[in-house]
C-alpha cells in the first residue's frame, strides 16, 4: 500500500535527503545528503527504518503536513503538534525522538526547529524516486524532487499494527568543543600566523549560510604573500575550509561544489560534519587541529556512540502510559533506561 | 616509472576521508595527461567512493571505516608512476581520446558577448568564432555544476578576465570563455564568463545513471558553427527526445 503526506504549509525550503549521492563527483555532482547524517541515521533507527532511508530536512521553521494514510512519524531537533482529524480535533504534542502514528486526515504542524537542520522520518522512508543512486534533492541542478505547498510526499509503508511507540532518551548533540580539523591540503598557502589565528579565535556563522556552505566572520586569515589565495582548481569536499582573497573563511557543506579554486587551510573531519551542519547564522564556533590518527579515533568513538544510542531505543506501552511518555520527553527516566 | 624529468608527486590530506595526489600546481596539458593515466591505473579498492581528476591532481574520496589512508596512499603512488598510454594520454576510448563535434550557434542573442570580446581583443567577431571552432579543446575537468566542462587552453590573445559584474542568469547551454578556459553551462546559473555562443547539446541527464554527463575529463571537444535555423531544429529534436546528444561523438 502506498499513501502520501501532503505539504499544507511550508514557510521555509524543505528537502528530502538521505546519506547522499556518492560516485558522481567526477561529473560535478555534489555529494548532497543530510547536513546532519548522524541525526538522520538515529532517527531512521527509531522509526524502524534502514539507517540510510530518505527523510525530510528542515531549517529554521518546519512545514505543516496532512496524512493521506496512516503513517508512523518521528522528529529530530524539532517538536511537532498533531491535530487529529475527524470530529475530535484533539491536539497532541510530538516531542523529538519518539514516534507517533498519524491517521488519515491528521495534521502534523512543525514550528520553529532547533539548530540548522531538523528531520522528520516516516516508517518505510519517503518513497520519492531514486536519481543517480540517491533520493537527496540537489536544488542547483534540479536533481530529485522539489517540494512546496501541495506536494504529496509518497510514503511506502503502512503504519505498523497497534499503537506501540518507540522512544529514545533525548540524545545530547550540542557541545561547545572546537570542531576538529586536519590542516591542508593547501597549508603551504598560509602563514604560521594564519593557523594561530584559526585555532586561537572563535568565528561566527555569517548570514550567507545554506546547504552549500557557511561563510564565517572573524579575524582574517593571511595567505603567504608568495602563494596567494588562488590555486589551479582541485577537488573539495564537505568540511573543506576555503579562504578567498579577502581572508574570510568559507566552510563547505553537503551541497558544496566538487572543485574549487581557493586555497584550503584545513578540513573539518568527517565525524564533526553533523555538528557543522546544525549551525545557524550567528552561531559561534572554534577550530582545533588533529592528525589522521586522532581523526580515526573520533570516527570510531562517534560510530560507537551511534550504536549505543540505537541500542537504547525502547518501546513504550500503549496509550495510558501517558505519564511515562511525559517522563521520557523530559528525560527524567534516563537512568532507568540505561539500567535496563 | 614517471617520465624522465617529471616533477615529483605529492599526496596531501583533504580531511580524513579524501586524499589528493598532486602532480603540480598549474594548468598544464602534460600534468593533466599524467592525472588521467593515474586515474585509469588506480585499482577500484573497496571503500573508494569517488575519483575526481582535475587539471593537475587526482582526489580519491573514501570511507575511512573501509579503507585505511595508508593503503590508499600506496596505491596512489603506484598509479602516479603508471605508464601513459600515448603522448596525449586521456584514454577514455579504447582507441585513444574520445572526440566530440559539438554544434554551436554564435548569432545574435546566442552569443551576447561576442561583439564585446571582439572589441576587447581587437579582432573581428568572425575571427573569434574561427578560433573557437578551429581546434579541439581538451576537457580538463568537470565541476562547478554537474556536467560543466572546463576546457582549454585558449590562445594568449583571447584570454580575458571575467566580467566585473557576473550575470545573475547565464542561459543554459551557453558556450563561454574566461582566462585560458572555455566551458559550456549545462544549466541556467549565475556566471561571470563571456558568452560567445550556445549549443543545442544536452550536457547532463540525471535520469541516465550510466552516463549522466555527456563529457568526461580527457575528452577532446571541437565546436562546429551552425546557423540559427539549424540550432532551433537541433534544440527541438533534442528536447523532444528525438535526437540524442551522444550522436555528437565522432
Amino acid at each position: 500500500m502506498s499513501g502520501a503526506l501532503e505539504v499544507v504549509a511550508c514557510p521555509m525550503p524543505i528537502s528530502i535527503q538521505d546519506l547522499g549521492r556518492p560516485g558522481y563527483r567526477h561529473l560535478g555532482v555534489p555529494l548532497s545528503g543530510a547536513l546532519d547524517g548522524l541525526s538522520l541515521q538515529l532517527l531512521n533507527a527509531l522509526a524502524g527504518n534502514a539507517v540510510d532511508a530518505a527523510v525530510l530536512e528542515m531549517r529554521l521553521v518546519g512545514p505543516t503536513l496532512r496524512a493521506g494514510t496512516a503513517v508512523r512519524v518521528a522528529l529530530a531537533h524539532a517538536t511537532g503538534s498533531i491535530e487529529r482529524g475527524g470530529e475530535s480535533k484533539e491536539m497532541q504534542s510530538l516531542p523529538p525522538w519518539q514516534t507517533a502514528t498519524l491517521q488519515a486526515g491528521d495534521c502534523l504542524r512543525i514550528g520553529q526547529v532547533s539548530g540548522g537542520a531538523a528531520y522528520l522520518a516516516v516508517s518505510g522512508g519517503f518513497a520519492v524516486p531514486m536519481v543517480l543512486g540517491s533520493r537527496s534533492f540537489y536544488a542547483r541542478a534540479g536533481i530529485g524532487a522539489s517540494l512546496g505547498v501541495g506536494t504529496k510526499l509518497p510514503v511506502t509503508a503502512q503504519a505498523p499494527e497497534g499503537d506501540e511507540r518507540a522512544v529514545l532518551p533525548a540524545p545530547t548533540f550540542d557541545n561547545e568543543d572546537p570542531l576538529r580539523v586536519m590542516p591542508g591540503p593547501q597549508a603551504g598557502h598560509f602563514t604560521a600566523a594564519a593557523f594561530a589565528t584559526l585555532y586561537g579565535n572563535s568565528y561566527r556563522v555569517g548570514r550567507a549560510a545554506d546547504r552549500m556552505g557557511l561563510r564565517l566572520e572573524g579575524p582574517l586569515l593571511q595567505h603567504d604573500p608568495l602563494r596567494g589565495a588562488d590555486i589551479a582548481s582541485d577537488a573539495v569536499t564537505p568540511g573543506a575550509i576555503q579562504v578567498p582573497g579577502d581572508g574570510q573563511p568559507i566552510v563547505l557543506l553537503a551541497d558544496g561544489q566538487t572543485v574549487g579554486g581557493y586555497a584550503k587551510i584545513a578540513t573539518v573531519i568527517s565525524a564533526d560534519l553533523p555538528r557543522l551542519g546544525r549551525l545557524l547564522p550567528g552561531d559561534e564556533l572554534r577550530f582545533a587541529p588533529v592528525d589522521a590518527a586522532a581523526a580515526r579515533a573520533v570516527r570510531q568513538a562517534t560510530d560507537a556512540w551511534l550504536a549505543a544510542q540505537i541500542a537504547a531505543i525502547r518501546a513504550l506501552p500503549p496509550a495510558g502510559g501517558v505519564d511515562l511518555l511525559a517522563l521520557y520527553s523530559q528525560n527524567l527516566v534516563d537512568g532507568v533506561i540505561h539500567a535496563h | 616509472m614517471a617520465a624522465p624529468g617529471a616533477a615529483p608527486v605529492k599526496i596531501v590530506e583533504l580531511g580524513d576521508a579524501a586524499l589528493t595526489l598532486e602532480f603540480g600546481n598549474r594548468i598544464d596539458p602534460v600534468l593533466h595527461a599524467r592525472v588521467i593515466a593515474a586515474r585509469d591505473a588506480l585499482p577500484r579498492l573497496p571503500g573508494i567512493t569517488d575519483v575526481v581528476p582535475t587539471y593537475r591532481s587526482l582526489t580519491v574520496h573514501f570511507d575511512p571505516r573501509r579503507l585505511a589512508a595508508e593503503e590508499l596512499s600506496r596505491h596512489l603512488l603506484a598509479a602516479a608512476n603508471a605508464p601513459q598510454q600515448s603522448a596525449l594520454a586521456g584514454c577514455n576510448a579504447p582507441n585513444g581520446v574520445r572526440r566530440w563535434r559539438i554544434p554551436i550557434c554564435c548569432d545574435g542573442d546566442c552569443g551576447p558577448d561576442l561583439a564585446a570580446v571582439a572589441t576587447a581583443t581587437g579582432r573581428a567577431p568572425e575571427e573569434v568564432v574561427a578560433v573557437l571552432c578551429g581546434q579541439p579543446w581538451r576537457v580538463f575537468l568537470i565541476g562547478f555544476l554537474p556536467g560543466f566542462p572546463y576546457m582549454g587552453e585558449l590562445p594568449e590573445w583571447l584570454r580575458l578576465p571575467r566580467l566585473t559584474t557576473p550575470r545573475t542568469a547565464v542561459p543554459e547551454r551557453s558556450v563561454a570563455i574566461a582566462g585560458a578556459q572555455c566551458a559550456i553551462y549545462p544549466w541556467q546559473s549565475p556566471g561571470g564568463w563571456h558568452l560567445l555562443g550556445r549549443t543545442p547539446a544536452r550536457l547532463f541527464n540525471a535520469n541516465d545513471s550510466d552516463q549522466p554527463a555527456l563529457l568526461a575529463p580527457g575528452d577532446a571537444v571541437s565546436f562546429v558553427a551552425i546557423e540559427r535555423s539549424e540550432y532551433d531544429r537541433l534544440e527541438l529534436a533534442i528536447t523532444s527526445g528525438e535526437f540524442s546528444s551522444r550522436n555528437f561523438s565522432v
